[in-house]
C-alpha cells in the first residue's frame, strides 16, 4: 500500500514539465555592487522558466577559480561557471570540459554584435565558441575622493602626475593618500593601470601584444617602475584586505585615491555616491585615454544530460541578451558587450567608459596575452615589490626575466 | 587410553603438515586489507606519482612532456620559494625549541602531585583540539590593533601601547609563533608527562638519598633517561611544523603585503591552482617531501634499525 503510494509520487516527480530545470551557477561576485549586478541575471533567468541556482564563492577569483577548476575536473560540474575573459578556462576547453556553444553563436549572430571581437576570440578555440561573454572591465582607473580634495582647498586631481603632486598634502592632512587592499592581485592591477597610463600605448603594445622584450626592458618601462615606486610610498599607509575595503576608504573620505578596476563603480553606487559630485573617476589613470577590455564571460561544463545542456544553450543566449545586457552593466558598473543597447540611464563614469569603448581606445587585457603562471609569477613580483624597499630598477630587471620566461 | 593415542596422532598429525605462515591471524590480515591497499595507492601511490610528474611540464592538466630538472631549476630561482625556506626554517626551529622547552617545563610541574592535575592538563589540552584554521582566525582577532590586545590595553588607558606583530613584516613570524606555540604546547607536555611518568619512583628516592639537587637531577638524569621520548616528540613536531598552511592562511595569508609570512605549502597551493602550474607545485611539494624524510630517516633509523640491544 505504502509502496504504491510512494511509486505514485515518484512517477509524478518525473512527469513534471522539462521546462523548470535548475542550474547551478558558480561566481565570485560577493560585494555589494557584484551581488545586485548577478541578482539580475538570476532574476532574467528565472522569469523566462528555468531556475537559477546561486553558487557564490567569496574570497574573489583567486581563491573561487581553484574550487571551481577542481569540480570540473573531479567530476562534479557545476551548470554555468564565471571565469574572466582570457587563458583560464583554456586547458579546460581543450581537455574537452566545456560545452560547445557555436549554434547558439550563430542562432544569435555573436559574431556581428560582440565589440571588440577580441572578447569572441578569447572563447574561441579551434573554431569554436566555449563561452558567453557578459561584460567588459576595465582595470584602469583612478578615484578619487571629492571632499578629501575639496577639505584641504585644492583643485582635484585630472590626472596620475597632479595626484602625485597633491599627494604630500593628502598625507599632512591625515589621509591616506592611496588606499591599497593586500590581497596580490591589486598590486599587479595597479601596476598594469600605471603601464599604459604611464608607457603609453606604443610601448604597451610592443611588449603585451608584439612580445618585444627590448621594448620591456627599455627607458620607457623604466618610467613605469619609477612611477610605480612612488606610488608605492602613496601607498604606505593603507592596511586593509580586499578591493571593497579600499574602495570604502575613498567613500568614506579616508583617502584620497585608488587605482581600480570600473568594477568599484558598483560601490560607490550602492553607497549612494554621485559620480563628478562625491567622487571622480578617472580613466586611463587621466593620462592616457585607453582601456583594456578585460570582463567576465560564463562557461559552461558538459554535463551529462539533455535537459540541462538545453537549459545551458538557453541562458547562454539570455547572457547576450539586450534586456539582460543592460540590466546587468548598469547594476555591476562595466561595460555590455554590445553597441546596440540603451544605456542612458549610465552615469558619468560609465558614459566616460563607453565614449573609450566606442572610440575605439582600447587594448587587449593581460589576462588574454599572458598565461596564468606569467600572470602569478608577475603578481608574486608586484607583491613584493610593492611592500618592501626592493628597488624599482631591480623589479624591472625582474619583471622581463618573468615575460621572457612566458614566451 | 584411546584418546591419548588420538592426541599423539594428532599432535604428530599437525606436526607432520606445518601450517603455512602466512595462514596464521589471517582474519586480522584480512581486516588490515583495506588499510594497507588505501595507504599503498594513494599515499605510496600518489607520491610517486607525484614526484614522477614534476619532472614534466604540466600545466593545468597533467601531461607527458617530460622537461627533465627544469621545474626544480626554476623553482630555487624564484625568490619567493626561497624566501618561504627561510620564513619556515626560522618558524621552525624557534617553534621547535620552544615547544620541547616549554612543554618539558609544563610537564614538570604537572608531575609535581597537584591536586586537579587532570583539570590542568585537560585546560592545556584543549588548544591541540582546534583545528589551525580556528587557531589561526582566534589569534588573528586577538593580535588586531583595533579590536584585540592593543585596543584593549589603550582604551585602559595607555595610549601608546603597541602590540601589532602581524602588520609589521620583521615581527609578523613572532605572531605566528605564538599562535602556533599556544595550540602545540600542551600535547608536547603530555608526551613529556607521559614520559615522566614512566621513570621508575626509584631513580627519585637514589637522587634524593645521593643529595643531589632537583634541577640537577632533571637535566643531568632524567632528560637523558627520556631519549626515546624527545626523539619521539622533535620528529612528530618537525613533521607537522614543514607542513605548516592553514595557520599562515587564516592569520596573515602569506603577507603582510609581499612574503613576510610565506611557507613552502603555501606556494605548492598557488603554483598548482592559481597559477594553474602542476609542474612547478609538484616539484615544490617533492621538495617538502625530501625535507620531511630528511627528518624521519634518521629516527626510523635510529629506532628499528641496528641491533637491539637487551
Amino acid at each position: 500500500m505504502k509502496l504504491s503510494k510512494m511509486t505514485a509520487l515518484l512517477a509524478m516527480t518525473v512527469a513534471m514539465p522539462a521546462m523548470a530545470t535548475e542550474l547551478e551557477v558558480t561566481h565570485w561576485w560577493t560585494s555589494g555592487g557584484e551581488a545586485a549586478a548577478v541578482a539580475e541575471l538570476a532574476k532574467a533567468f528565472d522569469a523566462s522558466g528555468d531556475k537559477w541556482v546561486d553558487g557564490a564563492i567569496a574570497g574573489g577569483g583567486g581563491t573561487a577559480r581553484p574550487i571551481m577548476i577542481s569540480r570540473i575536473t573531479g567530476g562534479d560540474p557545476m551548470g554555468a561557471t564565471q571565469f574572466n575573459h582570457g587563458q583560464q578556462a583554456l586547458e579546460l576547453v581543450e581537455a574537452g570540459l566545456m560545452l560547445d556553444l557555436t549554434d547558439v553563436a550563430e542562432a544569435n549572430n555573436w559574431k556581428d554584435i560582440v565589440f571588440p571581437p577580441s572578447l569572441l576570440e578569447a572563447c574561441t578555440v579551434d573554431g569554436k565558441v566555449y563561452c558567453a561573454p557578459v561584460n567588459i572591465h576595465s582595470p584602469e582607473w583612478l578615484w578619487l575622493s571629492n571632499k578629501v580634495y575639496e577639505d584641504l582647498g585644492i583643485p582635484v586631481p585630472t590626472n596620475w602626475d597632479e595626484f602625485v603632486a597633491t599627494a604630500p598634502q593628502v598625507d599632512a592632512a591625515g589621509k591616506i593618500p592611496l588606499a591599497l587592499g593586500n590581497q596580490p592581485w591589486q598590486s599587479n592591477l595597479a601596476f598594469g593601470a600605471m603601464q599604459i597610463a604611464v608607457a603609453g600605448l606604443d610601448a604597451w603594445k610592443a611588449v603585451n601584444v608584439d612580445k618585444n622584450m627590448d621594448v620591456a626592458a627599455g627607458p620607457e618601462y623604466a618610467k613605469v617602475f619609477a612611477a610605480a615606486a612612488s606610488a608605492r610610498e602613496l601607498a604606505r599607509k593603507s592596511t586593509v584586505q580586499d578591493w571593497n575595503q579600499a574602495t570604502n576608504l575613498v567613500i568614506t573620505d579616508e583617502a584620497a585615491g585608488q587605482i581600480m578596476g570600473d568594477w568599484a563603480q558598483g560601490e560607490f553606487q550602492v553607497a549612494g555616491e554621485v559620480a563628478g559630485k562625491d567622487y571622480t573617476c578617472l580613466p586611463g589613470l587621466g593620462l592616457n585615454q585607453y582601456i583594456s577590455t578585460g570582463g567576465d564571460a560564463f562557461y559552461f561544463p558538459k554535463l551529462d544530460d539533455p535537459e540541462k545542456e538545453a537549459a545551458q544553450k538557453r541562458l547562454a543566449a539570455l547572457l547576450v541578451s539586450p534586456e539582460v545586457q543592460v540590466a546587468f552593466n548598469l547594476k555591476k558598473g562595466s561595460l555590455p558587450i554590445r553597441g546596440d543597447v540603451d544605456l542612458s540611464a549610465a552615469n558619468d563614469c560609465m558614459k566616460k567608459g563607453l565614449e573609450i569603448l566606442a572610440g575605439g581606445n582600447i587594448v587587449p587585457a593581460g589576462d588574454m596575452v599572458w598565461s596564468p603562471d606569467v600572470q602569478k609569477q608577475a603578481e608574486d613580483l608586484m607583491v613584493e615589490f610593492w611592500k618592501s624597499e626592493m628597488p624599482a630598477e631591480e623589479a624591472h630587471t625582474k619583471w622581463v626575466e618573468i615575460l621572457k620566461s612566458g614566451l | 587410553m584411546a584418546s591419548t593415542t588420538e592426541a599423539a596422532v594428532g599432535r604428530q598429525g599437525s606436526a607432520a603438515r606445518p601450517r603455512a605462515r602466512w595462514t596464521r591471524n589471517i582474519s586480522a590480515k584480512i581486516a588490515a586489507l583495506p588499510m594497507i591497499a588505501t595507504a599503498l595507492v594513494v599515499f605510496v601511490g600518489g607520491t610517486i606519482w607525484t614526484v614522477v610528474y614534476s619532472f614534466t611540464d604540466s600545466k593545468l592538466l597533467p601531461r607527458e612532456r617530460f622537461v627533465g630538472f627544469d621545474q626544480y631549476e626554476r623553482l630555487w630561482e624564484t625568490s619567493r620559494w626561497i624566501i618561504s625556506i627561510q620564513n619556515l626554517l626560522f618558524f621552525g626551529v624557534m617553534s621547535l625549541v620552544f615547544t620541547v622547552v616549554m612543554g618539558f617545563i609544563l610537564a614538570v610541574l604537572m608531575d609535581q602531585k597537584i591536586r586537579h592535575e587532570d583539570t590542568f592538563r585537560t585546560i592545556m589540552l584543549y588548544p591541540f583540539a582546534l583545528s589551525f584554521i580556528v587557531t589561526g582566525l582566534v589569534w588573528q582577532w586577538i593580535l588586531n590593533p583595533d579590536f584585540g590586545i592593543q585596543g584593549v590595553v589603550r582604551d585602559w588607558g595607555w595610549t601608546s601601547f603597541t602590540f601589532d606583530p602581524l602588520n609589521n613584516p620583521e615581527t609578523v613570524l613572532y605572531g605566528l609563533l605564538i599562535a602556533g606555540l599556544w595550540q602545540g604546547t600542551g600535547f608536547v607536555m603530555c608526551l613529556m608527562l607521559a614520559g615522566l611518568r614512566g621513570i621508575d619512583e626509584d631513580i627519585w628516592k637514589a637522587a634524593r638519598v645521593d643529595g643531589i639537587p632537583t634541577w640537577k637531577t632533571y637535566v643531568m638524569v632524567i632528560i637523558p633517561m627520556m631519549r626515546p621520548v624527545f626523539i619521539t616528540t622533535l620528529v612528530i613536531v618537525a613533521s607537522g611544523i614543514i607542513r605548516l598552511y592553514d595557520l599562515v592562511v587564516a592569520m596573515t595569508s602569506g603577507g603582510p603585503g609581499g612574503n613576510a609570512s610565506q611557507v613552502p605549502a603555501m606556494y605548492v597551493y598557488d603554483y598548482m591552482f592559481q597559477a594553474q602550474n602542476l609542474g612547478q607545485g609538484f616539484a615544490a611539494s617533492t621538495m617538502m617531501l625530501l625535507s620531511v624524510l630528511i627528518v624521519l630517516i634518521p629516527w626510523a633509523y635510529l629506532e628499528f634499525g641496528g641491533k637491539k640491544h637487551g
